[in-house]
Protein backbone atom coordinates (compact mmCIF):
# COMPACT_ATOMS: atom_id res chain seq x y z
CA UNK A 1 0.00 0.00 0.00
CA UNK A 2 2.78 2.42 0.94
CA UNK A 3 4.38 1.70 -1.95
CA UNK A 4 3.17 4.15 -4.23
CA UNK A 5 2.11 6.66 -1.41
CA UNK A 6 4.77 9.81 -1.99
CA UNK A 7 6.75 11.65 0.85
CA UNK A 8 5.30 14.77 2.58
CA UNK A 9 7.80 17.14 4.53
CA UNK A 10 6.36 18.33 7.58
CA UNK A 11 7.08 21.85 8.88
CA UNK A 12 5.30 22.82 12.17
CA UNK A 13 5.31 26.36 13.98
CA UNK A 14 4.65 25.96 17.76
CA UNK A 15 2.98 27.80 20.20
CA UNK A 16 4.31 31.28 20.41
CA UNK A 17 6.81 30.42 17.62
CA UNK A 18 7.13 32.82 14.69
CA UNK A 19 8.32 30.56 11.71
CA UNK A 20 7.66 26.82 10.78
CA UNK A 21 10.41 24.45 11.62
CA UNK A 22 11.02 20.88 9.42
CA UNK A 23 10.82 18.35 12.07
CA UNK A 24 10.34 15.14 9.22
CA UNK A 25 8.30 13.21 6.69
CA UNK A 26 5.36 11.28 6.47
CA UNK A 27 3.51 9.07 3.62
CA UNK A 28 0.42 10.00 2.61
CA UNK A 29 -1.69 9.42 -0.70
CA UNK A 30 -2.62 12.99 -0.49
CA UNK A 31 -2.61 16.33 0.63
CA UNK A 32 -5.41 15.95 3.33
CA UNK A 33 -4.30 12.51 5.27
CA UNK A 34 -0.70 13.63 4.57
CA UNK A 35 -1.61 16.69 6.96
CA UNK A 36 -3.96 13.91 9.60
CA UNK A 37 -0.67 12.05 9.77
CA UNK A 38 1.84 14.72 10.26
CA UNK A 39 -0.68 15.86 13.38
CA UNK A 40 -0.45 12.49 14.31
CA UNK A 41 3.12 11.55 14.15
CA UNK A 42 4.22 15.17 15.00
CA UNK A 43 2.07 17.06 17.14
CA UNK A 44 1.86 14.48 20.08
CA UNK A 45 3.09 16.48 22.81
CA UNK A 46 1.77 19.87 21.97
CA UNK A 47 4.96 20.46 19.89
CA UNK A 48 3.00 23.20 17.45
CA UNK A 49 -0.20 24.86 16.78
CA UNK A 50 0.56 24.82 12.57
CA UNK A 51 1.17 22.69 10.24
CA UNK A 52 2.89 22.31 6.41
CA UNK A 53 3.04 19.95 4.49
CA UNK A 54 5.10 19.99 1.12
CA UNK A 55 4.89 16.76 -1.67
CA UNK A 56 9.21 16.45 -0.74
CA UNK A 57 9.38 16.31 -4.65
CA UNK A 58 8.21 19.75 -4.90
CA UNK A 59 11.35 21.10 -2.55
CA UNK A 60 13.47 22.27 -5.05
CA UNK A 61 16.97 21.99 -3.09
CA UNK A 62 20.47 23.84 -3.50
CA UNK A 63 23.19 20.93 -4.97
CA UNK A 64 25.40 20.37 -1.63
CA UNK A 65 28.10 20.12 -4.29
CA UNK A 66 27.75 23.75 -4.97
CA UNK A 67 27.75 24.64 -1.56
CA UNK A 68 31.06 26.45 -1.60
CA UNK A 69 30.00 28.84 -4.52
CA UNK A 70 26.72 29.29 -3.31
CA UNK A 71 27.72 30.26 0.94
CA UNK A 72 31.55 31.10 0.87
CA UNK A 73 31.47 34.06 -0.79
CA UNK A 74 29.68 35.64 2.63
CA UNK A 75 32.05 34.62 4.80
CA UNK A 76 33.90 37.89 6.11
CA UNK A 77 31.91 40.64 4.51
CA UNK A 78 31.38 42.01 7.72
CA UNK A 79 29.82 45.54 5.40
CA UNK A 80 26.74 43.37 5.18
CA UNK A 81 26.02 43.04 8.66
CA UNK A 82 23.80 46.02 10.47
CA UNK A 83 25.97 46.38 13.56
CA UNK A 84 27.31 50.09 13.19
CA UNK A 85 24.79 51.81 13.52
CA UNK A 86 23.63 53.03 17.44
CA UNK A 87 20.10 53.70 18.12
CA UNK A 88 19.61 56.44 20.40
CA UNK A 89 17.49 55.35 23.57
CA UNK A 90 14.68 57.76 22.26
CA UNK A 91 13.84 55.28 19.22
CA UNK A 92 14.92 51.97 21.39
CA UNK A 93 12.34 50.06 20.48
CA UNK A 94 12.38 51.14 16.75
CA UNK B 1 -27.00 -9.90 66.51
CA UNK B 2 -27.22 -10.32 62.94
CA UNK B 3 -23.88 -9.56 60.38
CA UNK B 4 -23.30 -6.83 58.66
CA UNK B 5 -22.82 -8.27 54.64
CA UNK B 6 -18.83 -7.86 53.44
CA UNK B 7 -17.68 -4.36 52.49
CA UNK B 8 -17.88 -4.53 48.61
CA UNK B 9 -14.13 -3.41 46.48
CA UNK B 10 -16.20 -0.50 44.82
CA UNK B 11 -17.74 0.47 48.29
CA UNK B 12 -14.34 0.27 49.96
CA UNK B 13 -12.92 2.62 47.15
CA UNK B 14 -16.01 5.56 47.43
CA UNK B 15 -14.60 5.54 50.95
CA UNK B 16 -10.66 5.97 49.93
CA UNK B 17 -11.83 8.77 48.07
CA UNK B 18 -14.18 10.05 50.47
CA UNK B 19 -11.82 10.28 53.51
CA UNK B 20 -10.85 14.28 53.05
CA UNK B 21 -14.52 14.94 52.20
CA UNK B 22 -17.52 15.65 54.55
CA UNK B 23 -20.24 13.07 54.62
CA UNK B 24 -22.59 15.74 53.66
CA UNK B 25 -20.33 16.90 50.97
CA UNK B 26 -22.69 16.45 47.60
CA UNK B 27 -20.30 14.07 45.84
CA UNK B 28 -20.75 11.70 48.19
CA UNK B 29 -24.58 11.53 47.71
CA UNK B 30 -23.65 11.62 43.72
CA UNK B 31 -21.43 8.64 44.06
CA UNK B 32 -24.30 6.39 45.23
CA UNK B 33 -26.59 6.99 43.05
CA UNK B 34 -27.44 4.08 41.13
CA UNK B 35 -28.57 5.59 37.65
CA UNK B 36 -25.53 7.79 37.67
CA UNK B 37 -22.71 5.25 38.15
CA UNK B 38 -24.70 2.98 35.33
CA UNK B 39 -24.30 5.93 32.59
CA UNK B 40 -20.61 5.98 33.72
CA UNK B 41 -20.20 2.62 33.29
CA UNK B 42 -22.06 2.23 29.99
CA UNK B 43 -20.03 5.19 28.26
CA UNK B 44 -16.67 4.27 30.41
CA UNK B 45 -17.60 0.51 29.17
CA UNK B 46 -17.53 1.58 25.41
CA UNK B 47 -14.22 3.80 25.23
CA UNK B 48 -12.23 1.12 27.11
CA UNK B 49 -13.72 -2.03 25.02
CA UNK B 50 -13.27 0.34 22.03
CA UNK B 51 -10.01 1.78 23.57
CA UNK B 52 -8.42 -2.25 23.99
CA UNK B 53 -10.32 -3.13 19.94
CA UNK B 54 -7.94 -0.55 18.71
CA UNK B 55 -4.89 -1.19 20.66
CA UNK B 56 -4.44 -4.51 18.84
CA UNK B 57 -3.32 -3.05 16.19
CA UNK B 58 -0.40 -1.67 17.32
CA UNK B 59 2.78 -2.76 15.69
CA UNK B 60 0.17 -4.37 13.12
CA UNK B 61 -0.94 -1.33 11.32
CA UNK B 62 -0.70 -1.28 7.43
CA UNK B 63 1.72 1.54 6.90
CA UNK B 64 3.85 3.35 9.85
CA UNK B 65 2.02 6.98 9.89
CA UNK B 66 -1.68 4.40 10.08
CA UNK B 67 -0.19 2.42 13.03
CA UNK B 68 0.84 5.41 14.83
CA UNK B 69 -3.35 7.18 13.99
CA UNK B 70 -4.91 3.91 15.27
CA UNK B 71 -2.53 4.06 18.24
CA UNK B 72 -3.24 7.35 19.10
CA UNK B 73 -6.98 7.00 18.99
CA UNK B 74 -6.96 4.05 21.22
CA UNK B 75 -4.91 6.17 23.98
CA UNK B 76 -7.87 8.84 23.89
CA UNK B 77 -10.19 6.13 24.17
CA UNK B 78 -8.12 4.84 26.99
CA UNK B 79 -7.79 8.17 28.79
CA UNK B 80 -11.56 8.95 28.30
CA UNK B 81 -12.22 5.43 30.02
CA UNK B 82 -9.83 5.61 33.22
CA UNK B 83 -11.43 9.29 34.10
CA UNK B 84 -15.15 8.15 33.24
CA UNK B 85 -14.58 4.88 35.46
CA UNK B 86 -12.31 6.02 38.30
CA UNK B 87 -15.16 8.59 39.16
CA UNK B 88 -17.86 5.31 38.86
CA UNK B 89 -16.01 3.81 41.48
CA UNK B 90 -11.98 1.95 41.50
CA UNK B 91 -11.19 2.60 37.79
CA UNK B 92 -9.07 -0.56 37.54
CA UNK B 93 -10.58 -2.72 39.62
CA UNK B 94 -14.11 -2.04 37.45
CA UNK B 95 -11.75 -2.53 34.68
CA UNK B 96 -9.67 -5.67 35.50
CA UNK B 97 -11.68 -7.42 37.87
CA UNK B 98 -15.53 -7.17 36.05
CA UNK B 99 -16.29 -10.72 34.00
CA UNK B 100 -18.29 -10.00 30.66
CA UNK B 101 -21.76 -10.13 32.47
CA UNK B 102 -20.63 -7.02 34.14
CA UNK B 103 -19.24 -5.15 31.12
CA UNK B 104 -21.73 -2.24 30.16
CA UNK B 105 -20.79 -1.33 26.68
CA UNK B 106 -22.75 -1.26 23.29
CA UNK B 107 -22.31 -4.35 21.46
CA UNK B 108 -20.60 -2.58 18.07
CA UNK B 109 -17.29 -1.40 20.07
CA UNK B 110 -16.92 -5.26 21.11
CA UNK B 111 -16.87 -6.29 17.56
CA UNK B 112 -13.42 -7.68 16.04
CA UNK B 113 -11.31 -5.59 14.20
CA UNK B 114 -10.99 -7.74 10.82
CA UNK B 115 -9.22 -5.99 8.55
CA UNK B 116 -8.80 -2.51 8.28
CA UNK B 117 -11.23 -1.72 6.36
CA UNK B 118 -14.23 -3.20 9.02
CA UNK B 119 -12.22 -1.44 12.10
CA UNK B 120 -12.72 1.96 10.07
CA UNK B 121 -16.59 0.94 9.40
CA UNK B 122 -16.83 0.33 13.23
CA UNK B 123 -14.99 3.57 14.07
CA UNK B 124 -16.90 5.57 11.93
CA UNK B 125 -20.42 4.16 13.66
CA UNK B 126 -19.35 4.59 16.67
CA UNK B 127 -17.50 8.04 17.02
CA UNK B 128 -20.11 9.87 14.71
CA UNK B 129 -22.64 8.90 17.57
CA UNK B 130 -20.17 9.62 20.52
CA UNK B 131 -19.54 12.76 18.86
CA UNK B 132 -23.18 13.92 18.55
CA UNK B 133 -23.64 12.35 22.40
CA UNK B 134 -20.73 14.05 23.71
CA UNK B 135 -21.79 17.67 22.41
CA UNK B 136 -25.03 17.44 24.39
CA UNK B 137 -23.53 16.09 27.03
CA UNK B 138 -21.56 18.89 27.39
CA UNK B 139 -24.88 20.22 28.78
CA UNK B 140 -25.00 17.76 31.33
CA UNK B 141 -26.76 18.83 34.94
CA UNK B 142 -23.67 16.76 36.32
CA UNK B 143 -20.89 19.02 36.49
CA UNK B 144 -17.81 15.97 36.33
CA UNK B 145 -19.73 15.32 32.86
CA UNK B 146 -20.25 18.34 31.82
CA UNK B 147 -16.16 18.83 32.29
CA UNK B 148 -15.53 15.53 30.94
CA UNK B 149 -17.53 15.82 27.63
CA UNK B 150 -15.69 19.65 27.17
CA UNK B 151 -12.51 17.79 27.17
CA UNK B 152 -13.46 14.54 25.28
CA UNK B 153 -15.28 16.20 22.40
CA UNK B 154 -12.40 17.96 21.00
CA UNK B 155 -10.93 14.45 20.91
CA UNK B 156 -13.50 12.68 19.69
CA UNK B 157 -14.52 15.29 16.65
CA UNK B 158 -10.73 14.45 15.55
CA UNK B 159 -11.99 10.63 15.72
CA UNK B 160 -14.33 11.28 13.74
CA UNK B 161 -12.92 13.26 11.14
CA UNK B 162 -10.06 10.38 10.46
CA UNK B 163 -12.56 7.69 10.16
CA UNK B 164 -14.61 9.81 8.04
CA UNK B 165 -11.63 10.13 6.05
CA UNK B 166 -10.85 6.68 6.13
CA UNK B 167 -14.18 5.73 4.96
CA UNK B 168 -13.78 7.74 1.49
CA UNK B 169 -10.73 6.86 0.85
CA UNK B 170 -11.83 3.11 0.97
CA UNK B 171 -15.01 3.17 -0.59
CA UNK B 172 -13.82 5.04 -2.93
CA UNK B 173 -10.24 3.57 -3.80
CA UNK B 174 -9.60 0.33 -6.04
CA UNK B 175 -12.15 -2.36 -6.27
CA UNK B 176 -10.71 -4.60 -3.27
CA UNK B 177 -10.60 -1.29 -0.56
CA UNK B 178 -14.06 -0.82 -2.00
CA UNK B 179 -15.19 -4.43 -1.27
CA UNK B 180 -13.69 -4.85 1.71
CA UNK B 181 -15.22 -1.77 3.10
CA UNK B 182 -18.79 -2.65 1.91
CA UNK B 183 -18.16 -6.03 4.03
CA UNK B 184 -16.66 -3.92 6.71
CA UNK B 185 -20.14 -2.04 7.06
CA UNK B 186 -22.37 -4.58 7.04
CA UNK B 187 -20.78 -5.83 9.38
CA UNK B 188 -21.69 -3.59 12.00
CA UNK B 189 -24.83 -1.97 10.47
CA UNK B 190 -26.92 -4.34 12.67
CA UNK B 191 -25.38 -3.37 16.11
CA UNK B 192 -26.20 1.13 15.47
CA UNK B 193 -29.71 0.45 16.28
CA UNK B 194 -28.80 -0.42 19.93
CA UNK B 195 -26.87 3.22 20.33
CA UNK B 196 -30.54 4.73 19.89
CA UNK B 197 -31.99 2.49 22.56
CA UNK B 198 -33.27 3.77 25.58
CA UNK B 199 -34.56 1.66 28.46
CA UNK B 200 -35.18 1.99 31.94
CA UNK B 201 -31.97 3.00 33.36
CA UNK B 202 -31.16 5.34 30.33
CA UNK B 203 -34.73 7.00 31.21
CA UNK B 204 -33.75 7.62 34.64
CA UNK B 205 -30.60 9.62 33.50
CA UNK B 206 -32.09 11.58 30.85
CA UNK B 207 -35.04 12.70 32.95
CA UNK B 208 -32.21 13.85 35.82
CA UNK B 209 -30.58 15.78 33.19
CA UNK B 210 -27.43 13.62 33.16
CA UNK B 211 -27.69 12.54 29.75
CA UNK B 212 -28.95 13.20 26.23
CA UNK B 213 -31.58 11.59 24.95
CA UNK B 214 -29.63 10.06 21.74
CA UNK B 215 -33.13 9.72 19.81
CA UNK B 216 -33.01 13.33 19.52
CA UNK B 217 -30.10 13.12 17.40
CA UNK B 218 -30.95 9.93 15.37
CA UNK B 219 -31.84 11.61 12.46
CA UNK B 220 -28.87 13.99 12.54
CA UNK B 221 -26.68 10.65 12.99
CA UNK B 222 -28.45 9.08 10.03
CA UNK B 223 -28.06 12.49 7.57
CA UNK B 224 -24.12 12.18 8.96
CA UNK B 225 -23.31 8.66 8.18
CA UNK B 226 -25.48 9.17 4.78
CA UNK B 227 -23.30 12.35 3.50
CA UNK B 228 -19.87 10.06 4.44
CA UNK B 229 -21.18 7.15 2.81
CA UNK B 230 -22.10 9.17 -0.40
CA UNK B 231 -19.03 10.40 -1.04
CA UNK B 232 -17.12 7.20 -0.71
CA UNK B 233 -19.75 5.79 -3.32
CA UNK B 234 -20.73 3.57 -1.21
CA UNK B 235 -24.51 2.63 -0.61
CA UNK B 236 -25.78 2.08 2.83
CA UNK B 237 -25.82 -1.76 3.85
CA UNK B 238 -29.57 -2.78 3.90
CA UNK B 239 -31.06 -2.58 7.68
CA UNK B 240 -31.10 -5.51 9.08
CA UNK B 241 -32.87 -7.16 12.51
CA UNK B 242 -31.35 -4.73 15.82
CA UNK B 243 -29.16 -6.76 18.09
CA UNK B 244 -29.44 -5.18 21.74
CA UNK B 245 -27.84 -6.74 25.39
CA UNK B 246 -24.68 -5.16 25.73
CA UNK B 247 -26.24 -2.63 28.01
CA UNK B 248 -27.71 -5.09 30.02
CA UNK B 249 -24.76 -7.32 30.22
CA UNK B 250 -25.51 -9.91 27.68
CA UNK B 251 -22.44 -9.73 25.13
CA UNK B 252 -21.82 -11.13 21.68
CA UNK B 253 -19.14 -14.34 22.04
CA UNK B 254 -16.00 -11.46 21.14
CA UNK B 255 -16.22 -9.94 24.75
CA UNK B 256 -15.01 -12.74 26.66
CA UNK B 257 -12.03 -13.52 24.39
CA UNK B 258 -11.57 -9.54 24.19
CA UNK B 259 -11.22 -9.44 28.32
CA UNK B 260 -9.63 -12.54 28.87
CA UNK B 261 -6.22 -10.75 27.15
CA UNK B 262 -6.89 -7.45 28.75
CA UNK B 263 -7.53 -8.84 32.60
CA UNK B 264 -4.96 -11.60 32.33
CA UNK B 265 -2.14 -9.87 33.85
CA UNK B 266 -3.36 -8.09 36.47
CA UNK B 267 -5.76 -11.05 37.61
CA UNK B 268 -2.58 -13.42 37.39
CA UNK B 269 -0.72 -11.31 39.82
CA UNK B 270 -3.02 -9.34 41.69
CA UNK B 271 -0.23 -8.37 43.70
CA UNK B 272 1.52 -6.53 40.84
CA UNK B 273 2.78 -2.59 40.52
CA UNK B 274 4.02 -0.55 38.00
Amino acid sequence: MSGDWPLWEVFVRAKGGLSHRHVGSVHAPDAELALRHARDTYTRRLEGVSLWVVPSAEIVASDPDEAGELFEPAESKIYRHPTFYEIPDEVKHI
Amino acid sequence: MPSLPPIRPEDEAVAAKLRSHGAFDPNAVEHHDPVRRELLLRIGDDALVLGQRVSEWCGHGPVLEVDISLANLALDLIGQATLLLNDAGDGDQLAFHRDVLDFRNCLLVEQPNGDFAQTIARHLLYTTWQHMFLQRLTQSSDQFLRDFAHKAVKEVAYHREIASEWTVRLGDGTEESTRRMVEGLDWNWRFVPELFDVDGSLQSAIDAGLAPDPREFEDEYRSAIAAVLAEAQLEAPADQRPILGGRTGHHSEHLGHLLAVMQFLPRTYPDAVW
